[in-house]
């Protein structure tokens, strides 16, 4: 399911109108996951704290969403533009890619209850599809 | 059976009770068929369901999300035990509707979704984990009778 036209500029205007919120949606969507999905905390047993709103879950939540704020910018190509992150995922962090899905559903949410007027099913399919390409993306040096 | 907290109890009737179920089950079916094309597959009956704007007019997808909302409602009501609630409903999407088990889970997601725009912040983590739990043990009860 590979973005077209439309969908690369749905999720751009999207983005324009919520790029001024990027850390505060990481934050709160990183935060959401590891309330939503416990399995997820296994990745983060090195921190002081995993509870909502934490210093170590926003600021990982910040550089989550550096990490979709670079993929929006790359979005014509996702593979190449993000090789230097599926590298680190793959080799260092060796994160499952099942939770990739698992965080794309936590920024929607996230996105959803900040702008609702702007979360229409529109954005929504747009972004689902460009998360899961993303997500794609960040996978291509697994194996 | 799940298992609930009284506090889970608690929070899946707030949620419920701040919701319209003739303003959202419109909004979640259009948001299913929009955000999913495939699950167009199911609702050959519904007339023209195949490009956007035709989703968001027409009168028998918003009519049928209400239906589908009601039966959440009979969840609600009956959360220690949605499995028998929804024995019939499961045999009836299997056996007649054919409907692939994996649609329980897109629709539950667009349901999250459309509950989280309606109640914004008062979707706390907690209360989204709560809420994914409840609609995980019905898309669990929906699947149960497939064999």
């Amino acid at each position: 399911m590979s973005l077209t036209d439309k969908d690369k500029a749905a999720v751009k205007a999207l983005w324009a109108k919520i790029s001024k919120s990027a850390d505060a949606i990481g934050a709160d969507a990183l935060g959401r996951m590891i309330v939503a999905y416990p399995q997820t905390k296994t990745y983060f047993s090195h921190w002081p704290s995993t509870s909502y709103g934490s210093a170590p879950v926003m600021k990982h939540g910040k550089d989550i969403m550096g990490g979709v704020v670079l993929a929006v910018s790359k979005i014509d190509n996702l593979v190449a533009g993000l090789l230097d992150l599926s590298e680190l995922h793959a080799f260092k962090l060796r994160v499952d890619p099942a939770n990739f899905k698992l965080m794309a559903h936590c920024i929607m949410v996230s996105i959803a209850t900040k702008f609702p007027a702007e979360f229409s099913p529109q954005a929504h399919v747009a972004l689902d599809k460009f998360l899961a390409n993303l997500a794609l993306a960040l996978s291509e040096k697994y194996r | 059976m799940v298992k609930w907290t009284d506090k889970e109890r608690s929070t899946v009737r707030t949620v419920w009770e701040s919701i319209d179920i003739d303003e959202l089950g419109p909004e979640v079916l259009r948001r299913v068929l929009i955000v999913y094309p495939w699950t167009e597959r199911y609702f050959g009956a519904f007339g023209d369901i195949f490009t956007t704007t035709a989703i968001l007019q027409n009168p028998k997808v918003a009519a049928h999300g209400i239906v589908v909302l009601r039966a959440l409602d009979q969840a609600v009501k009956n959360m220690d035990n949605i499995k028998d609630t929804y024995a019939a409903l499961s045999r009836l999407h299997f056996e007649k509707l054919e409907v692939d088990p994996d649609n329980f889970r897109l629709l539950a997601d667009c349901i999250t979704i459309s509950v989280a725009c309606k109640l914004r912040a008062e979707m706390n983590p907690q209360v989204q984990a709560t809420w994914q739990k409840f609609l995980q043990a019905v898309v669990d009860a929906m699947c149960a009778q497939y064999y």
